[in-house]
């Protein structure tokens, strides 16, 4: 491996605020720089609630009271458990979630290699997923005459 | 990694809290200039530190965890809701150089992990053991999993037109002609999904305040509260800059204008985008849940759907065919 080209440029406006290493053009360590830069952003984003709970923590009052940790029912006192069961129709819009975002994991690659196979195997490819989508659309229209999509 | 890593996604995460601090007053603003008051006058000039003002108060509030709710769960709820909205502004590419993880699967990192959010406001309203909470965050999931799938559904035409995932591939696909034409069926399918992910006004039902008090975070008070609210922000940041750089162009210019430098174009896009969300919220009343779920399941995914195959059609066709 060689290295091509290596950059760096702190300054916020206008130039990239991310070092690019590169080795023969694409390469390895631009690639893990790229991911430990999305794992940054996660480690910065439960810094950022960890760091304002403790600072929290030093100034807020803390003075609990039987009123106070209540459940809060509009001024009544709560009757009854609150973790009621739930209609049903709630599973049935997690199941044909599940469906079709199945079928997207499915459409992502498909569309993105899209034109490479469209000029190695002409319009199969599109006929093929709409083959697919048209299963999954039955489905759907299934589910819509059995009212599963009215929400009453 | 090396320290100086951290530098950038610093300074990205103060952008993006001056970001949320500024839209809270600027929304506060356009939508009292809409219904002809003045909005947040009095912190500082122009109203400028209102949001600062109110940030202060939420973190001197007392942190109230109610007997019943289940502490752990209730406590690491907000962080759950939060962290995955900042984690999906590490792929946005601002400009061809100013792009935090120029990762090849862009787009459906984004898309994963913003879904995660759904997670932590069901957890909320679950851990709270409130009533309004539970129904509140019972039909925010319902409301989130409806949406993504016109939302990501209508992304397949942008997807097969750029013949990439990776974000700054896709800006760059669209140097001749942006995608808000060809895919003008794409567009309008994903701006209203977009706009029930992000709970906004008309599809603010999960926290309709005439009904369910305030919905999922009824229990939550002081900086715990501040981060759901942050979060929903942060989204509004991710959002629009998602949908300029999906159809808008990202940073290129308009009609070759281009003595602007590309951030100023990008910065234009992004806030035509948070105006007119604002707009929307000034304009449109709340919808009913029954025309939520039918407007999804019924009208945005078959024409998602038939987008797709508009678009793979519309490649045939000479002349046009280039642009999808």
């Amino acid at each position: 491996m060689r290295c091509t080209d290596i950059y760096i440029h702190p300054s916020l406006l206008g130039q990239g605020l991310m070092v690019r290493i590169s080795f023969d053009g694409v390469t390895g360590m631009e690639y893990w720089a790229n991911y430990s830069m999305t794992a940054i952003f996660f480690l910065l984003g439960l810094a950022l609630p960890a760091a304002a709970f403790t600072v929290g923590r030093w100034l807020r009052p803390h003075h609990p009271s039987a009123a106070k940790i209540i459940t809060y029912e509009s001024g009544v006192d709560p009757f009854g458990d609150s973790r009621v069961q739930f209609h049903v129709r709630y599973y049935l819009f997690a199941l044909l979630f599940v469906i079709f975002d199945v079928e997207t994991v499915f459409l992502y690659p498909w569309a993105v290699a899209y034109d490479t196979l469209r000029q190695d195997v002409g319009l199969f490819v599109l006929v093929e997923m709409l083959i697919f989508v048209l299963f999954l659309f039955i489905g759907l229209i299934y589910a819509w005459k059995k009212k599963v999509l009215e929400w009453k | 990694m090396q320290a100086w890593m951290w530098l950038g996604p610093v300074i990205m995460l103060f952008v993006v809290l001056g970001f949320v601090t500024l839209a809270i007053l600027f929304e506060r603003k356009v939508i009292g200039w809409m219904q002809s008051r003045i909005g947040p006058n009095r912190v500082g000039p122009w109203g400028l530190f209102q949001t600062v003002a109110d940030v202060l108060k939420l973190l001197l509030k007392e942190d109230i965890v109610p007997q019943k709710a289940d502490e752990t769960l209730f406590k690491l709820a907000p962080v759950i809701a939060f962290v995955p909205a900042f984690a999906v502004v590490a792929v946005l590419p601002f400009t061809d150089s100013l792009v935090f993880a120029d990762i090849g699967v862009g787009l459906l990192y984004f898309i994963a992990i913003s879904s995660i959010t759904t997670i932590g406001i069901l957890a909320g309203g679950w851990a709270s053991n409130n009533k309004y909470a539970l129904i509140g965050a019972m039909r925010s999931a319902a409301q989130m999993i409806s949406y993504e799938i016109p939302l990501v559904m209508a992304l397949v035409g942008v997807i097969m037109a750029a013949g990439t995932l990776n974000l700054s591939g896709i800006v760059e696909a669209q140097k001749e002609m942006w995608f808000i034409v060809p895919q003008f069926i794409g567009f309008v399918v994903f701006f209203i999904a977009s706009l029930a992910e992000l709970n906004r006004t008309p599809f603010d039902l999960p926290e309709a305040e005439s009904e369910l008090v305030a919905g999922y975070h009824v229990e939550y008070s002081g900086f715990r509260f501040a981060f759901f609210m942050l979060a929903e922000y942060v989204y509004v940041f991710a959002m629009s800059a998602l949908t300029t750089v999906l159809f808008l162009g990202g940073w290129n210019p308009l009609f070759g204008f281009t003595f602007l430098p590309p951030l100023i174009w990008f910065l234009l896009k992004f806030s035509l985008i948070v105006f007119t969300l604002i707009w929307i919220r000034a304009t449109l009343p709340r919808i009913r849940v029954d025309q939520l779920m039918q407007l999804g399941w019924k009208v945005l995914l078959p024409l998602a759907l038939f987008n797709i195959f508009l678009s793979a059609l519309l490649k045939e066709i000479p002349g046009i065919g280039s642009y999808y």
